[in-house]
Order: structure tokens, then sequence, then C-alpha cells
């Protein structure tokens, strides 16, 4: 039989959109060179002979790494205080988020039962956001940059920074989780003259818990990466331990300290994951 | 009046359930709990009493006041510009990269078709893992070392943090992709790479580049602080003038990093609802 009808029209030999591609190709390859030149990439340094040196000499010091038991010691109790801030930090950060959501979330809202919501509620509900968004932006480092200069260094600025940057985040999703479930009950409970407390526990509670637990576990594997960044800025713990040995070009103990590292953040994603299993 | 009691037995009211009860698991979970975070507590010796006594929020209160006002002069501004567009230029250079390295090595991270052996999955999975699980902090102190101080080595550790995660996000976008067109160029003869080019790629494009966009907004926040340790940008102007305890410049610098986080926000925000419409 003969098909030739179906291939009526020529099969190009080159891509139809040939013209299109190397436009924005080239576009984007003439958008790249500023951000070349501002981030000075000059990537023929890193083999220049006196950069290949040192660096082949930090690599080589890897091997051996260090096991000391004096150092392995001192690498368990420094993992344990990174592991304490980051609980000590979200739990100051439940303290924090916990009545911002109350305060921030419109299902409880009573004035909002007869459609619109009152000025005043909604305002303060608006402004209670707007503090959880800065909350939330300013990034944790530079919270635990102003309080070392406060407190001094040591866990106490890396917590509080923990705690004021992760009770933004916490405040926001918590807010977002009751609004998105079921919210009936809660509506009905309001209604009928329950308090706004009562409604709240009895009716979006329990639809929610799950997931609030959930997403708080996730948060907390979070802090532990966070207060291993922070301890390069004198919070303390295993990411100060890590500051001071490369600086001192110890690469036995930053081998040792990196691999601690992922070993604490693999345990921690373990443990996460069984924990958000079994809360269902 | 005494109110007569009824002949009739009256049942108890049923009580609540006990507080604690040994073969309840999650009375179990909430103790052990409880006890973590008690000797997390104890175990720091927080300086409470410096944080919480009257002398030290009239410390604080003082050392807040010396954030304002922020400094406005034309040519701090200026350097505060050239930090920004430094930042902005590390995190955007950063996620390019990092795409293009998550994509080179998210072939070898997945299983191409149902019967692919893939030998090469486990260990590039774990190459990606590895990446991944160092922060971008840390990528940025050791990168210090050979490409010395700088943006430069800022963009390399956004560019080898981010290529973990978007490596990993787009290995499971290709293992996710409908196989209907890839299985039609098969049945045809068509080797492994022109099936991904022309029939895998096209399909998961828009979400890889969502992935992308996303991590943007992330980077831009990290390239923000990359530069306390010395990477460059904002991160180094706000970790000088802190240093120097020069408040007013440390508040303009504060101020400039929060404007530039909504500016990429917004932005990549932006380019997400035009892709997905």
């Amino acid at each position: 039989m003969d098909h030739a009808h179906l291939n009526a029209r020529p099969v190009p030999d080159r891509d139809p959109a040939w013209l299109a591609r190397l436009f924005w190709g080239s576009a984007a390859l003439a958008l790249m060179w500023p951000l070349l030149v501002a981030t000075e990439f000059k990537v023929w340094q890193l083999w220049e002979p006196d950069s290949l040196r040192i660096s082949g000499n930090f690599l080589a010091s890897f091997w051996p790494m260090a096991h000391g038991s004096e150092f392995l010691r001192l690498m368990l109790a420094e993992t344990w205080r990174t592991v304490a801030m980051a609980t000590a930090g979200v739990t100051l950060a439940l303290f924090l988020a916990i009545p911002l959501t109350l305060l921030s979330t419109r299902v409880i809202s009573i004035s909002a039962l007869s459609g619109r919501m009152a000025r005043g509620p909604f305002w303060l509900r608006q402004s209670v956001r707007w503090l959880l968004i800065v909350l939330r932006s300013v990034p944790e480092l530079v919270w635990a940059l102003v309080f070392v200069r406060v407190v001094g260094l040591g866990p106490t600025a890396g917590v509080l920074a923990i705690a004021l940057t992760y009770g933004g985040m916490l405040g926001k999703v918590y807010g977002e989780i009751l609004e998105s479930g079921e919210i009936h009950a809660t509506e009905t409970l309001l209604r009928n003259g329950a308090g706004r407390i009562q409604a709240f526990f009895y009716g979006l509670l329990p639809a929610s818990a799950a997931e609030l637990t959930s997403y708080t576990v996730y948060r907390w594997e979070c802090a532990i990466r966070s207060s291993v960044v922070l301890g390069f800025v004198g919070a303390g713990g295993l990411g100060q331990q890590m500051d001071n040995s490369m600086k001192m070009f110890n690469g036995g103990e930053v081998a040792t300290m990196l691999l601690i590292f992922m070993a604490l953040v693999a345990l921690a994603d373990r443990l996460s994951a069984w924990l958000r299993k079994a809360l269902g | 009046m005494p109110v007569s009691q009824p002949t009739a037995v009256r049942r108890a009211p049923p009580l609540p359930p006990p507080i604690w009860d040994a073969r309840c698991k999650a009375c179990w979970f909430t103790v052990v709990l409880l006890g973590f975070v008690v000797i997390s507590f104890w175990s720091l010796d927080l300086q409470w009493g410096q944080f919480l006594s009257w002398q030290a929020a009239k410390d604080m209160s003082r050392f807040l006041g010396e954030f304002f006002p922020p400094e406005t002069s034309a040519d701090f501004l200026w350097k505060v510009t050239i930090g920004a567009w430094e930042t902005l230029a590390m995190s955007a250079l950063g996620t390019v990269l990092a795409a293009m390295g998550g994509l080179a090595l998210a072939l070898p991270a997945s299983r191409l078709v149902a019967g692919d052996t893939a030998r090469a999955r486990g260990p590039t999975r774990l190459l990606l893992n590895a990446l991944r699980s160092i922060p971008e902090l840390v990528w940025a102190a050791l990168l210090l070392i050979s490409a010395g101080l700088g943006p430069f080595a800022g963009t390399l550790a956004l560019a080898l943090h981010t290529t973990g995660v978007l490596g990993r996000l787009f290995a499971e976008a290709v293992e996710n992709a409908p196989t209907g067109p890839g299985d039609a160029l098969r049945a045809q003869g068509v080797g492994q790479g022109r099936v991904f080019l022309y029939a895998t790629l096209p399909q998961i494009l828009p979400q890889l580049m969502s992935y992308t966009l996303y991590r943007w907004e992330n980077n831009i926040r990290a390239a923000a602080v990359l530069g306390v340790v010395g990477a460059g940008g904002l991160g180094q102007l706000l970790a000088f003038h802190m240093g120097l305890f020069q408040m007013g410049k440390t508040a303009t610098v504060l101020g400039a990093m929060l404007i530039l986080v909504a500016i990429v926000d917004a932005a990549s925000h932006l380019s997400r609802r035009l892709l997905t419409r």
C-alpha cells in the first residue's frame, strides 16, 4: 500500500526552530558575561601553580584523618552541643510560633463569621503576618552575628538566632496548615458560642496535629544543619571546631569533622523520617 | 430545700482516661521527648542571666538604638549597590552552573528505562548526597583555600551545593517522566542519548526550570551570608562594618539584603507563574 499521502510535507533536514534556539542561546551567553565579570569567575586561577600547591597540600593533609581518642571525645561533646543547640532553638521557636500563629490565623476569627472581617482584627492579623515575614527573611547568620556581640560567644547566640528565624518559619507554615485543613467544625463551634481557644483545641488541632508535628520534626532536622553553620560565627559546637581546624589548615581534623557531620545529618534524616511515619 | 435522690441507681459519670499508662506508646514518646529537651537546655549552660536581666535589656536597647539612623550617604549607597550586584551575580551564576551540573549528573543517577541496569546510579547518588549535605557556608570556607577571597569562592560553593540538590531533583523528574514518547522512539531503534534529548527532556523541562528558579530564591539568601566568611558581596560588607561596630552602615547593608531577597523572591515567583500558564 502506498502511504505517500501521509508524508505530504517534506521532512526538514535541519531543526525548524534553529534560529530561535540560536538567538536565545546567544542572548543567554551574552547575559552571563556581566555575571562572570561581577563574580570574578577566573577558573584558570584554580590551576595556577601556587594555588595548586596550596590546594594539593590541604587535600593531602586529609589523610591520615585525625582519630586520637581525645580528639574523638571532643568531637562527641561538640556534636551533642550542636544537637542540643538545635533542640533548644526549635523549642524556643515553638514558644514564639504558637502564639503568633493563633494571633494570625483567620480561621478562629469571630468577626469573619458574618462574612467580612472587621477592620481592627484584620489589621492585627496582617501585622502579625508581617512580623513573621520579617523574622523569616533575616538570615539566621545575621541574627547570630548580632547576638554574639550582645550575649558573647557561645551557644546562647546560636539558640536565640535559631529561635527567631525558625519561629518565623514555623509560624507561617503552621498558619498555612491550619487554614488549608477542614475548617467547618471550627466555624460551627464558634457560631455556637465556643471560645476561640476551645474552637482551636477541639476543631482545628485534632485535624492538623499530624501535619504540624511532621513539619516541626522536619524543621528540627534543618536546625541541626543550621547550628553547624552558626558555629562558624562563634556559636560553638561542631561548626566552630571546623572553622578553627580550617584556619589552621589541619586537613585531618577537617576530614573527620566532615564525616561526622555527614553521618549526623544522615542519622537525623533517618530519625526524622521514622518519626514522621510513626506520627502518621 | 434539699433535693431528694431518685430511687433508681444513677450511673457514675465515666472517668477521664489516666494521664499515664505504661502500655501507651505516646506517653513514653512524650516523656522521652520532654527529657531530651530538658537535657538539651541543661547541658548547654545558656547564659540566661546575660539575656534576661534588666541590665541586658538596657544594653540590648542601646545596641539596637545604634542601628538608627542608617547610613545613607551617596558613596556608601554606591558601595552597597555594587555589593548587592555582586551577591545577585553570585547567586544567579551559581544556580545556572548548578543546573548544568545537576543535569549532567542526573543522567547517570537515574534509571532511564525499566530494565536499565544503571550501574552508575548508586555511586552518583552517593556523590549527589555528599554534595548536598555539606552546607554552602562550609563549602565556601573550604573553597576559600584554593579560590582565594572574593565572590569566586562563593559562586563555586553555591554551585557545588546546589548541584547536589538539583541533581537529585532532576534525577527524580527524569525517572517519573511519562514513558510514552520515549518508548515510541526506542521501538524505532533510536539510541539512549537521543531518546533523552528528544523525548524525555522536552517533557520535563518546565519542571526542571521551576526547580531551578525555586533554588535561586534559596541561593540569594545563602549568597548574602556567604560573604561573612570572606566570599564577597553584601555579606562581606556586613561582617566588615559590624566588626568595626559601625552600626549605621550595618543597618543599611541589612536593609539592602532584605530588599534584594524580596526582589528575587518576587522575580522567581513571577517567572514560575509565567512558566505554568
